[in-house]
């Protein structure tokens, strides 16, 4: 190599970080556009979460209605910005940034106020309200605290707007599995969906690379395994029926398809949507779901399907996505 | 500040070494090391710390996905360090091959921005960026101890293990800074992380000297390191109880996440603390790293590494024992962050004059493979315990577990005859 002086190096190594610092200045600079600015509420018209035929969801990082009518049609969009959103009986949940680094979950009335706040460790994914609008729960993604040191986990948490009684994590609940009790640090719960006596919850807890489907009683403090590979349970308002998602051949590498349970025969019924849907579908009505779907490009739409297996998915909302609807 | 104690004009031959050092902390070439280290781990860990965000919220992956992308990069590895190791011993190019690992490392947080939302891409490129770190550790070390008298090796190692977590340190506060100005734009934190890193390899390339004066040799210069005689490194007495110890050492070793959980459901800590705890941990190694690296070199090596895991035994038992509250969180802490400062850099520090000189990196390769594998069991095994025994037994067990490695690692090699295990030379 060609002898330098001190000196010289010195030169080159300050030359290069001036040239390396004006590159990342630069393209910082180039990254830092102002955020769009929130849409504003078309007309005079605000968002609500009283019930009617509306569909509640998130257009651009925005709280959002349509009429269930014409769910394509005008949009009123609210400033309020969440990442995952949902509602029932003029109660919201919208899991919210609170820095660049954590979130909160916070709890909404029918005028979007919030009226509790509990802030979250790790990155938000799923969030339900009971029927009655009483029990609000979320899930986050957590890094650090599973066993490989890289690998995620979950932590889903549950809170009672009634009492205000807070449940930080499902993971100290105590387990019956197949029928025996069971403990492993390697536990972790998402998707959770409420009953109507707003003490019992079906969600998915997975552990020793399985998942399975539990039933839980929040008084009691328990869950029990009902039955392997079902993901994201969402109760339908006739309490008799789970839409999930179901890992293709038990291997979520493969995708999922969203499936509906029977509760009562236990049968899975797949439905006409083939596309892998990563979502915890939503019921529309007692027929029909609403779940997610993204685009290549990361855009997301609301699509539908029937729950009885039939018929097609229809495009519900371009460019929106954690539906809801207004019960 | 770096940069003024690195242009010091190299003139010091062989011999004038000694009364240098009693001026220098270390020498020119380790500090060098040092502030590559350092200009890495910012941007290492400015991408470590938005990787999650990025996946999670600019991608929308779900938790299996980060599954998938963990798996690619575990076993590989492993492998490539020892044949890397081997490569830079061979043709004698360890600045070469360390270079090579910064360099793939840098490259890789290009790539972030060029896979774009494919799984099977992001993951390549991750993989990419560990072998990248996985080659450049064992030639880097070896280059420290190549370049450093056998007696400082203890505080050269905890100068740049120190200036490593200085590094490490500030990584998340510049990707912090940049989030600020750009919002959710992670492809700017990309961007100015490979920036950072290739500044770090042009550090590399102009300061960072392959031959440094003074380099131990021993054993034929001219003839070329063969597989045989790298085989051989494990047949032979001293260095294969090296990579043996490091072994168990490894083996002995639950991953730090469950330290950090346990500690968490024996206090009920809020689980918005959680990541500090690895903070906590991170600011004792730093500030420990240099002053048990000097210790080292005064006191023995063996010594110091066995107050180390010493250290550990008692952090395990602390977790299942009866002190409460902060004073067992910031004990525990403490105690974890003297383990890592008395055991990481101290232990290579250790292995370093007991591989002949030719088969330097190949040695230190194989160390640290030795231990990342024992490290990667144990951790199962542990999950394992805990599962059929509960976190408190499963924790005693573990304590219990390095007191009896301890005690295996210094009949291995504290046979009084062994230079290495007190001051060396003189």
């Amino acid at each position: 190599m060609i002898a330098m002086s001190t000196r010289a190096k010195l030169g080159v190594v300050v030359a290069s970080a001036v040239l390396l610092g004006s590159v990342a200045a630069g393209y910082v600079a180039m990254a830092a556009e102002p955020a769009p600015t929130p849409p504003s509420a078309t007309g005079d018209l605000t968002v609500t979460l009283t019930p009617g035929p509306r569909l509640l969801a998130i257009t651009d990082r925005h709280v959002s209605t349509v009429a269930t009518s014409d769910p394509a049609g005008p949009r009123t969009v609210a400033g309020l910005e969440c990442l995952r959103v949902y509602a029932a009986a003029g109660t919201g949940v919208c899991l919210k940034p609170e820095t660049a680094w954590s979130y909160q979950v916070v709890v909404l009335d029918a005028a979007l106020r919030q009226t509790r706040a509990v802030s979250v460790p790790g990155l938000p994914n799923r969030a339900r309200v009971s029927a009655s609008g009483r029990m609000v729960s979320w899930t986050t993604f957590v890094g650090g605290d599973s066993y490989t040191s890289s690998g995620f986990s979950t932590r889903t948490g549950t809170l009672d707007t009634r009492t205000g009684a807070t449940v930080a994590s499902l993971e100290e609940f105590a387990i019956t599995r197949d029928g025996r009790g069971y403990r492993n640090p390697d536990v972790n719960y998402w998707g959770v969906t409420f009953t109507a006596d707003d003490n019992r919850f079906y969600a998915t807890m997975s552990t020793g690379g399985k998942r399975y489907l539990v039933r839980g009683d929040l008084a009691a403090r328990t869950v029990e395994t009902l039955k392997e590979n079902v993901e994201c349970p969402s109760l339908s308002p006739d309490g008799t029926r789970l839409a999930f998602k179901e890992a293709v051949d038990a291997d979520p590498a493969k995708g999922w398809r969203l499936s509906v349970l029977d509760l009562a025969s236990m049968r899975v019924t797949a439905t006409a949507e083939t596309r892998s849907v990563d979502d915890q579908a939503a019921w529309l009505d007692s027929g029909v779901l609403a779940y997610t779907l993204r685009r290549d490009d990361g855009q997301p739409d609301i699509w539908s399907v029937p729950a009885d297996g039939s018929g097609t998915p229809t495009l519900v909302i371009p460019g929106a996505e954690s539906p809801s609807p207004l019960t | 500040m770096y940069l003024s104690t690195v242009s010091r004009p190299v003139t010091d031959q062989p011999g004038s070494g000694p009364r240098r050092h009693r001026f220098a902390m270390v020498s020119g070439n380790v500090v060098a090391l040092g502030t590559v280290s350092l200009i890495t781990d910012v941007s290492a860990e400015m991408v470590a710390a938005v990787l999650p965000l990025y996946l999670v919220l600019g991608l929308h992956l779900s938790p299996v996905a980060f599954g998938v992308l963990d798996g690619v990069h575990t076993g590989a590895t492993a492998l490539l360090r020892v044949v890397g190791g081997f490569a830079a011993d061979r043709f004698r190019r360890r600045k070469l091959i360390a270079g090579i690992g910064y360099a793939l490392s840098a490259v890789a947080k290009l790539g972030l921005l060029l896979a774009g939302r494919s799984i099977p891409a992001i993951g390549a490129v991750i993989a990419v960026d560990r072998l990248g770190k996985g080659v450049r550790s064992a030639p880097r070390d070896a280059l420290i101890t190549l370049s450093t008298p056998p007696e400082a090796l203890g505080r050269a190692f905890g100068v740049h293990r120190a200036m490593d977590s200085v590094g490490a340190f500030l990584g998340p506060l510049a990707a912090f800074a940049v989030l600020l100005v750009v919002g959710q734009s992670y492809d700017a934190v990309f961007v100015t992380s490979f920036c950072i890193a290739a500044l770090a390899v042009v550090v590399l390339v102009l300061f960072v000297r392959e031959r440094p004066s003074g380099e131990v040799t021993d054993g034929p210069t001219g003839a070329k390191v063969t597989v045989r005689e790298a085989f051989g490194l494990l047949r032979a007495g001293p260095a294969r109880r090296l990579v043996l110890a490091a072994a168990m050492l490894g083996l002995a070793t639950i991953g730090d996440g469950f330290v950090y959980l346990l500690l968490q459901r024996r206090e009920d800590l809020g689980l918005r603390w959680f990541p500090l705890l690895a903070v906590g941990t991170s600011l004792a190694y730093l500030l420990l790293a240099a002053p048990l690296g000097v210790l080292a070199d005064r006191i023995g090596r063996l010594p110091v590494v066995t107050g180390g895991y010493t250290a550990l035994g008692a952090t395990y038992l602390l977790l299942a024992g009866p002190v409460d509250g902060w004073p067992l969180v910031a004990l525990v802490l403490t105690l974890y962050g003297v383990f890592y400062a008395a055991t990481d850099g101290v232990l290579i520090a250790l292995a370093g004059p007991v591989l002949p000189a030719r088969l330097r990196t190949t040695g230190i390769a194989l160390v640290q493979t030795g231990q990342a594998i024992a490290y990667l069991i144990s951790s199962v095994l542990f999950g394992l315990a805990w599962q059929a025994f509960g976190p408190e037994t499963a924790i005693r067990g573990a304590a219990v577990a390095v007191a009896g490695v301890l005690l295996l690692t210094l009949l291995l090699l504290a046979s009084p005859s062994r230079s290495t295990t007190r001051k060396v030379l003189r």
